[in-house]
């Protein structure tokens, strides 16, 4: 199968079209180092080629990177290291086919990982100044690093700490940005790319244009920025050198706290170049690789990338016949902290909005939120002054229903309490009849909200999460009586502004509010019995949470925590009975940040500082013992881990995937570890059992081992029945 | 009956901000910003789905440099889709009347089905212009070559020449300002002191009356202002709320000191604000599900020579609606009469009712009539709700079908005078 296709024009120019057949998007596939090898080899003995045009052949995009499924059915590190070597030796077949003819590639799209790494072998490199022309390496994303020469070529090109800024986040940039970087020469309309391109090829090869790259301007990247290496010239000296890769390991560790080897290697594999030499950065980058594509790292986030690719296209039901709606106009009820939240996603894509609260005060606090995060993005150059209001000019704002009747969604935010929702259902059945009701709450469940709706086939569940511009899950919650049409528009809609989203059905807590219950309900037992708030924290940091159940609990407010933990503990008995001691937190006015007093010090300070008078609530008052780091991150993923096998097995969950997913992008669960079912997965179920059981004779039934685990322990079985999940 | 040719058009809905004080609670918006406050709330009150507007006719009278096409630009920012065509119109204080009858006469002939259409004022951000040969040498030294060339272009140019020129309100044909005009035609026709000053009450009286019962609460929006949005502008603020006769006797005559009579006090005043209606044809009206609050039934515009008497043209203009209607002035229910000064209100309706005015202006016919007191402007008029200049029509034709509804009454003329020498009358019906 034949990936690229070659017209040699009468200029001389010979242009390269790159075009994986049948697919939307080219990426680089078994076989196209051989075809690359043998077709630049040929063009630059044809005496009848002056120069070589380089272009992709889709419409908006260049290469997006090696084909990902490609690489998950790699089996050993050896197969992985020998595909990177084919790769790098493709590109160099190229780089060589550049000193004999220039090369120009035109880049329009994503240029990303090794569509990158191709156009980097090129001589010349000329961009569209279009929005969706991306260029990067995310390898690190994936938990890999580029393999096609990119580690070596990259800061060459662009210089050393510049190169680490670029692969070591993973981060893409824009054609203009791209430029001032050097990663390309020239940024030129879209309409006009290719014609420029060819004429830039003609020149070259007369000899009429001369590449003059200029020094990059050294601007350390943030990530490198301190005083020290500001002063020294670092890159042109090898003490520079030494420092400057040095301080990029220190702050490289500080943020990965060692869970994600891949920039790591990235590292080894720039400095090792930059030391040795290219063929020992080559060899190094191929080895490095090969390891790291079959490392359980690795897999876990490519498991997670096709498990999010899966639910980009899965409608959320399961009856084909069930059409979304179209979604023209969504009508926010209530401008709260949520409310105004999700009324800037929405009309951050593009849908009007109807916001409505009490009274004009309320919708005043909630447009200024909106508008402050719309002043950052724009502060940030992310979206033009005329952006920002088209944007702003979506939202309007009312105190009562008018404008509401036409909405075909209308989401609610209200107080947190089922007599007040139900108030609501029954005045949005009024004063908008045919409008999808989707309810924002977090704890009560939909078919109880249901109850006041005399069309309940409308009334479904919307959990989003906070900072809902920056959360990037939504649950959809099917109650009894929800129907195929309100569920599909609902997923619909929280694709289009931007959302992962899972569909789970109704129960207390529905999946991520449940399984989060026990978690945290664990880290108040451990606190109770005596251990110290940082120690707590920082076991379920190092475990790879963002932030550990203390901190969590200060963030979300200690009666809210509170108040969820007594719903559970109500509706699924004594395994979800919180500590004693919850409410004397409350009681005494101690609810976290919003109160500013909780388990830390809310003051002047930057530094988190543990408020020790918390320890006064405990029985064992200031002399605090902490059980080890190992068991306290245990006992409270385990928690978690065992509800999330509850919630599969009485079908809250559609899937482990969904619960992997759901996890992941809204507790915050470490993506390297793949989600509670593909954590379980890799542990065992009996082993996950077994440690249950431990704890169960140490601290009684909260521990009690789900169903579903202690079926899986039996029969050897996986929440997950194959090791990698299709995408089509 | 007569009725225009082509389509019956409907209004469907209207709305303005409130009308402020230049120099007040807007003082920080601009005209695009006013109009596009109201487009974006009135699209969303009168609940049509946004792919259903056609066009947007909107316009300003003192207008900015940098929008020389208001109409497209309120349209953009207001997030109505990019499709949208859009114009913009300016015919002084009858802008907005000007931006509904022509998409109302598109529609009916067929060009398009619905439209947006309004004015906005923003007097709080006049655009103020330098002397011209400042402006001159401006130009000349951005074609300058050297740092020297640059400023050898301003070598001409004299101190007092820095002084900035705010806009003037005055008649560029005659260089009398509005209120000269005005103060002209309070004497030619014998419009007495205490006649303008106890119209002025009966304007700020029933304008309070009407805000206090409620009745614009269907017509203006409140607007969320301030870096915060922690200030809401809710109603309009110009209107005295206890108006007395007696203290606009105390008022001194603004522009002739010595023998005039027009007085801050019965003038209307500078005011920022805009307006907007949303306008379609019956038929696409009833497949959209709306209720029209009327239709227009007639229009007429006038032109008199602005040395004459500025603003007596709606003498002629609302004969001439009349007349296009087929309608006489005995078959209106209800007067709306913009009030740019209580002289020149007076002014018209004695020219309405004078057989001599008809004799020497109209070529004998009968006068239209007199206008009974409780028809005419029952909610007070621009005098009390204030003039910003483009939004001034729109808001009459919303206050007045919303005030036929109030009575129950099914006919309204609508007359507003503007610089110019020009006129415009409107005949709306409610069915």
């Amino acid at each position: 199968m034949s990936v690229l296709r070659i017209e040699t024009g009468p200029d001389g120019v010979a242009l390269v079209l790159y075009d994986v057949p049948g697919e939307a998007v080219n990426t680089l596939r078994h076989g196209f180092q051989e075809e690359f090898e043998a077709a630049f080899g040929r063009l630059a003995e044809d005496s009848a080629v002056k120069a070589i045009l380089l272009a992709s052949a889709k419409p908006d995009s260049f290469v997006a990177g090696a084909d990902i499924e490609m690489l998950s059915r790699i089996k050993t590190a050896a197969e992985a290291s020998a595909l990177a070597r084919g790769g790098q030796q493709a590109m160099q077949r190229l780089e060589d086919a550049g000193k004999r003819k220039p090369v120009v590639v035109a880049i329009h799209g994503a240029a990303l990982g090794g569509g990158l790494e191709l156009a980097l072998a090129c001589t010349y490199r000329i961009a569209s100044d279009d929005r969706r022309t991306q260029l990067g390496q995310p390898e690190v994303q994936l938990g890999l690093i580029p393999g096609a020469g990119g580690t070596q070529r990259l800061p060459h090109l662009i210089g050393i700490a510049q190169a680490l800024d670029l692969i070591l986040t993973g981060k893409s940039v824009r054609a203009q940005k791209a430029r001032k970087l050097g990663l390309v020469d020239e940024v030129v309309p879209k309409a006009i790319l290719l014609e420029v391109a060819r004429r830039r090829a003609r020149e070259l090869a007369a000899g009429e244009l001369r590449i003059e790259r200029g020094k990059v301007e050294l601007k350390l990247p943030k990530l490198l920025r301190t005083e020290v290496l500001q002063q020294i010239a670092l890159e042109d000296n090898p003490v520079g050198r030494k420092i400057l890769f040095q301080q990029a390991r220190k702050a490289l560790l500080e943020k990965t706290r060692g869970h994600y080897p891949a920039p790591e290697r990235a590292l080894e594999a720039i400095r090792i170049g930059t030391e040795k030499g290219p063929e020992e950065g080559y060899r190094a980058e191929a080895n490095f690789f090969g390891e790291l594509v079959v490392s359980d790292v690795s897999r876990r986030l490519v498991e997670i990338f096709f498990a999010t690719q899966a639910l980009k296209k899965d409608t959320g039901v399961d009856d084909p016949s069930a059409r979304p709606r179209k979604v023209e106009k969504v009508a926010m009820l209530g401008a709260g902290l949520m409310g105004a939240g999700i009324a800037y996603v929405t009309a951050d894509a593009g849908i009007p909005v109807r916001l409505k609260d009490k009274d004009d005060a309320a919708l005043g606090r909630g447009l200024k939120q909106i508008a402050g995060i719309l002043d950052e993005r724009a502060r940030r150059k992310r979206l033009s002054p005329r952006e920002r209001e088209e944007k702003l000019a979506l939202l309007t704002v009312t105190t009562d229903y008018s404008g509401i009747r036409n909405a075909d969604v209308v989401i609610e935010a209200v107080f947190e309490d089922l007599s007040t929702k139900h108030a609501v259902v029954r005045e949005v059945e009024r004063e908008a009849p045919n409008a999808i009701f989707a309810s924002n709450t977090s704890s009560i469940p939909i078919g109880l909200i249901a109850e006041a709706a005399s069309r309940p086939q409308n009334v479904v569940g919307m959990h989003f999460f906070s900072p809902v511009h920056k959360m990037p899950l939504l649950e959809v919650i099917r109650g009894r009586s929800t129907g195929a049409e309100a569920v599909a528009t609902v997923v619909a809609l929280g694709k289009r502004i931007g959302k992962t989203v899972i569909v789970v059905n109704d129960g207390p807590g529905f999946y991520t509010s449940r399984i989060l219950a026990p978690y945290v309900n664990e880290a108040a037992f451990i606190f109770n019995d005596g251990a110290a708030v940082e120690d707590i924290d920082r076991a379920l940091v190092d475990f790879g949470f963002p932030v550990g159940p203390m901190q969590l609990l200060d963030e979300v407010g200690i009666d809210v925590g509170s108040k969820v933990a007594h719903i559970m503990h109500e509706a699924f008995g004594a395994r979800l009975a919180p500590p004693a001691g919850f409410e004397k937190l409350v009681e005494s006015g101690r609810l976290g940040r919003k109160s500013k007093k909780g388990f830390y010090l809310y003051g002047e300070s930057k530094e988190k500082e543990v408020d020790r008078t918390v320890y006064e609530l405990t029985a064992q008052g200031q002399k605090r013992s902490s059980p080890t780091t190992g068991e306290i991150a245990e006992r409270c993923v385990l928690q978690m881990v065992n509800e999330a096998a509850h919630c599969l097995g009485e079908g809250i969950l559609r899937s482990a995937r969904d619960g992997d997913v759901g996890a992941v992008f809204g507790l915050g669960w470490p993506p390297f570890r793949g989600g509670p079912f593909r954590y379980a997965d890799s542990l065992g179920a009996a082993q996950v059992v077994e440690r249950l059981r431990r704890y169960q004779e140490k601290f009684g039934v909260r521990f009690t081992p789900a169903p579903k685990l202690v079926q899986l322990a039996g029969s050897g079985g996986k929440f997950h029945q194959a090791d990698v999940v299709k995408t089509r | 009956m007569a009725s225009r040719p082509g389509r019956r058009v409907a209004i469907v809905a209207g709305l303005r901000t409130p009308f402020v004080k230049a120099g007040t609670s807007f003082k920080d918006l601009s005209a695009l910003e006013l109009g596009k406050q109201v487009v974006a709330e009135l699209v969303q009150r009168a609940e049509i789905p946004a792919r259903a507007i056609d066009q947007i006719v909107f316009g300003t009278v003192i207008p900015s440099v940098q929008l020389p096409n208001i109409a497209r630009e309120v349209g953009l920012a207001a997030g109505l889709p990019k499709n949208v065509d859009a114009y913009s119109v300016v015919r002084a204080c009858a802008t907005s009347l000007q931006a509904m009858t022509s998409a109302a006469d598109a529609i009916a002939l067929g060009e398009i089905d619905l439209a947006v259409v309004g004015g906005a004022e923003a007097m709080s951000d006049v655009p103020i212009t330098y002397s011209r040969p400042v402006a001159q040498a401006v130009l000349a030294a951005s074609r300058g070559r050297s740092l020297v060339e640059k400023l050898q272009a301003f070598q001409h140019v004299s101190a007092k020449d820095l002084l900035p020129v705010p806009p003037a309100i005055a008649e560029y044909s005659t260089g009398l300002s509005m209120g000269e005009s005005a103060e002209k035609m309070a004497k030619e026709n014998g419009i007495s002191r205490e006649a303008q000053d106890t119209w002025a009450h009966r304007s700020h009286f029933l304008a309070a009356q009407a805000w206090e019962s409620g009745s614009f609460r269907h017509e203006v929006m409140r607007v969320l202002t301030g870096k915060d949005f922690d200030v809401v502008v809710a109603e309009d603020n110009i209107v005295r709320k206890d108006s007395k006769l007696e203290s606009y006797g105390k008022l001194k005559p603004v522009f002739d000191k010595k023998y005039g009579s027009i007085t801050a006090g019965n003038s209307s005043p500078l005011t920022d604000g805009a307006s907007a209606l949303v306008i379609c044809a019956e038929e696409r009206a009833r497949e959209l599900g709306l209720r029209p609050l009327g239709f227009l039934r007639a229009y007429a515009y006038a032109a008199v020579d602005p040395s004459w008497q500025l603003l007596q043209a709606p003498a002629f203009s609302a004969p001439r609606a009349l007349k296009r209607a087929g309608m006489k002035l005995s078959d209106i229910d209800l007067v709306e009469m913009h009030e740019a000064f209580a002289a020149q209100v007076l002014s018209n309706l004695q020219a309405w009712s004078s057989k001599k005015f008809a004799d020497e202006h109209l070529g004998g016919a009968e006068p239209i009539g007199d206008v009974p007191d409780d028809k005419l402007n029952p909610r007070g008029g621009s005098i009390a709700l204030g003039h910003p200049f483009a939004a001034t029509g729109a808001r009459l034709v919303h206050q007045a079908l919303r005030e036929l509804d109030e009575r129950n009454k099914n006919t309204a003329l609508v007359s507003v005078c503007a610089a110019g020498g020009l006129g415009a009358a409107c005949i709306l019906e409610r069915t």
